[in-house]
């Protein structure tokens, strides 16, 4: 038989690659902001304790002697109504502000993902049970639900983190569902049918790792609205509470005084927005590398 | 030689979806086909887009459910059978598409798409799957250096091969190639048919091939059949169906390829208009809208496939 087993075809540039995504990222000066921003965040809630100023206060610990100082040398971003460092407050609260909500959405991923797959891969009944019962969590806006739901189960960071995988893994269940119904046409499922693939197999194996590109994108601009909603609950007292250090607990705090001591509220807010827009703009970003044709 | 595939009346009408005080519609994409395949043929499948032999293969196979009509494979009817019933059954057939790229998982190297069959049907022990796909690959032209490739790290005529070496992994008896070669280049075809027609001396297989390019058919067929709107219209040896075709729209198809010879003359009839709607299919003989020889009895009677010499099968009331 005339055919040539030798020939080589020149290695492809895959464009899906961590390479690639690493280089079109490096190559906007925006997204590499907001990644440099991100990875920063990351680092300082890691290391919160080594890097706060005054990590006992930042904690917890009150200081009456140093109430309400404002913005100096020795405090940059002033100092609380009992006395406590803002600057080691806004740092140590970078832990629960970061850590949580990437918790809450790997959460919401791993039960909304896997249950979108099956109700687009099986269809019929299975489907109609699933979507309806998203239908009725996504009826509610999903802050009202979470603040709904966190009041229901009680104060505390633990709840609140509930409460917000509880009404958030429904987008991810509609997600994975739409890309799973244009999966199920493509040749590689009917092909693993046709060998005799087992359902399941096929959806664990074929369906689910293809819809990794849009649920990864989707996560990303969700990191951030968690972040601001995880704030949002702790600011009406339904998140961590005091005297642990939380940034929406903190502009909550803060807002009282904002005339005269702008500075307690206006730190952890601005924490809160720059993180929140740094998620915001990577997961553009994603979105453009992963699927162009959504290009705005 | 025995058949290997027996069609009896194999129909397949999907529903138009509609909303509920819409009539309900059927396309009406297999609609009465008789066929056997005999264990060893190449049996080719010819007929413009849209006219069902995508769905008929589909339906050999029970990846599409059938509407009526019975799938009898090696003398075994497969027509109800449920799924865990059929699953043994996917061991004896198998399918190549026409996209090599989307026929593969585009997250799986070469190694896990080949080993899926071996590893869902526990062919073989864990240790041995190894050799036994670079064996296959060895068998369509790739080798041990593909085993780590992803899908879209090669060309389209690598992942067909990558996708023919999947289909031989289970040893089928029969292998339905729907239009495994028109998404490829020229050269590269080339190569495909000559690997499908090498690796069916090998295995004794036999071949259900689907294709609109009729060269192609014309080459690699020992029989053929001609599909208009979910039917049979023409069923014969390859040769004698492109040295002579009988029913009309045969002769109109065929008068499509360009022949090799610059001065070839021949009769040229040009088929007017469209395809009609499956949706919508014309009263009495489906091809009479087109037909150049029609008559008012094409309106009214569907001619049935009828032998009219041996072994050639026409379905038109004026061929004799």
């Amino acid at each position: 038989m005339e055919i040539d087993t030798t020939v080589s075809v020149p290695q492809v540039e895959s464009t899906r690659t961590f390479r690639h995504v690493l280089a079109v990222i490096a190559r906007d000066p925006l997204s590499l902001a907001s990644t440099i921003v991100i990875v920063l965040f990351v680092l300082i809630a890691l290391f919160a304790y080594q890097v706060a100023p005054h990590p006992d206060e930042g904690a917890g610990k009150t200081n009456v002697s140093n109430t309400m100082l404002a913005p100096s040398w020795d405090h940059p971003f002033g100092t609380d109504l009992l006395g406590r460092d803002m600057l080691s407050r806004v740092i140590i609260g970078a832990q629960p502000a970061l850590i949580v909500p990437i918790g809450v959405v790997l959460f919401a991923v791993l039960i909304g993902a896997p249950l979108g797959a099956i109700a687009g891969y099986k269809g019929g009944w299975v489907d109609e049970i699933i979507m309806r019962v998203t239908d009725l969590f996504l009826a509610f806006p999903s802050l009202l639900l979470a603040m709904a739901i966190a009041s229901a189960l009680g104060r505390g960071l633990d709840k609140a983190a509930i409460a917000l995988v509880v009404s958030w893994w429904p987008w991810y269940t509609r997600l994975t569902r739409g890309v799973t119904i244009s999966l199920k046409e493509r040749y590689f499922v009917e092909a693993a049918q046709a060998v005799g693939v087992n359902d399941w197999v096929i959806i664990a194996r074929h369906i689910l790792p293809n819809t990794i590109s849009p649920v990864l994108v989707q996560a990303t601009v969700d990191l951030g609205t968690v972040i601001l909603a995880m704030g949002g609950l702790a600011f009406l007292g339904l998140g961590t509470q005091p005297p642990a250090p939380d940034w929406g607990l903190m502009v909550s705090d803060g807002r009282t005084y904002i005339l005269n001591q702008w500075w307690i509220a206006t730190f952890p807010g601005i924490a809160i927005f720059v993180v929140v827009l740094a998620f915001n703009l990577l997961g553009d970003t994603l979105r453009d590398i992963f699927d162009p044709r959504q290009y705005r | 030689m025995s058949a290997l595939v027996e069609i009896r009346s194999l129909k397949k009408h999907f529903r138009v979806p509609g909303g509920w005080f819409e009539k309900v519609r059927y396309v009406y994409a297999v609609d009465g086909v008789d066929l056997d395949i005999a264990e060893g043929e190449t049996f080719g499948l010819v007929g413009e887009s849209g006219c069902g032999k995508t769905t008929f293969g589909r339906l050999v196979l029970r990846l599409v459910e059938p509407t009526s009509g019975e799938i009898v494979f090696g003398e075994r009817n497969i027509t109800n059978l449920d799924r865990s019933q059929l699953r043994p059954m996917r061991r004896e057939m198998q399918i190549v598409f026409q996209n090599p790229l989307s026929s593969l998982s585009p997250r799986l190297k070469v190694e896990q798409i080949v080993a899926e069959p071996l590893t869902t049907h526990h062919i073989l022990p864990r240790e041995k799957i190894r050799e036994r796909v670079i064996e296959l690959l060895e068998q369509v032209g790739l080798g041990q250096h593909h085993l780590d490739r992803f899908p879209h790290e090669m060309s389209g005529g690598q992942c067909q091969r990558v996708a023919v070496a999947r289909a031989l992994a289970v040893n089928p008896r029969l292998i339905v190639l729907d239009e495994p070669t028109s998404a490829l280049d020229v050269s590269v075809q080339a190569q495909m048919i000559n690997l499908l027609e090498e690796l069916k001396r090998a295995h004794g297989l036999t071949y259900l091939f689907i294709s609109h390019d009729l060269n192609v058919v014309q080459h690699i067929s020992d029989r053929i059949g001609v599909m208009y709107l979910g039917k049979l219209v023409e069923l014969g040896p390859s040769e004698d169906v492109f040295d002579a075709p009988l029913h009309p729209y045969t002769k109109a198809l065929f008068g499509a390829i360009p022949l090799p010879v610059v001065d070839a003359k021949r009769e040229l009839t040009v088929l007017e208009g469209n395809v009609p709607s499956p949706i919508n299919l014309p009263t009495g003989c489906r091809f009479h809208t087109r037909c150049p020889i029609a008559q008012a009895k094409c309106r009214e009677a569907e001619p049935e496939l009828r032998q009219v010499r041996s072994g050639r099968f026409v379905a038109c009331h004026f061929v004799d």
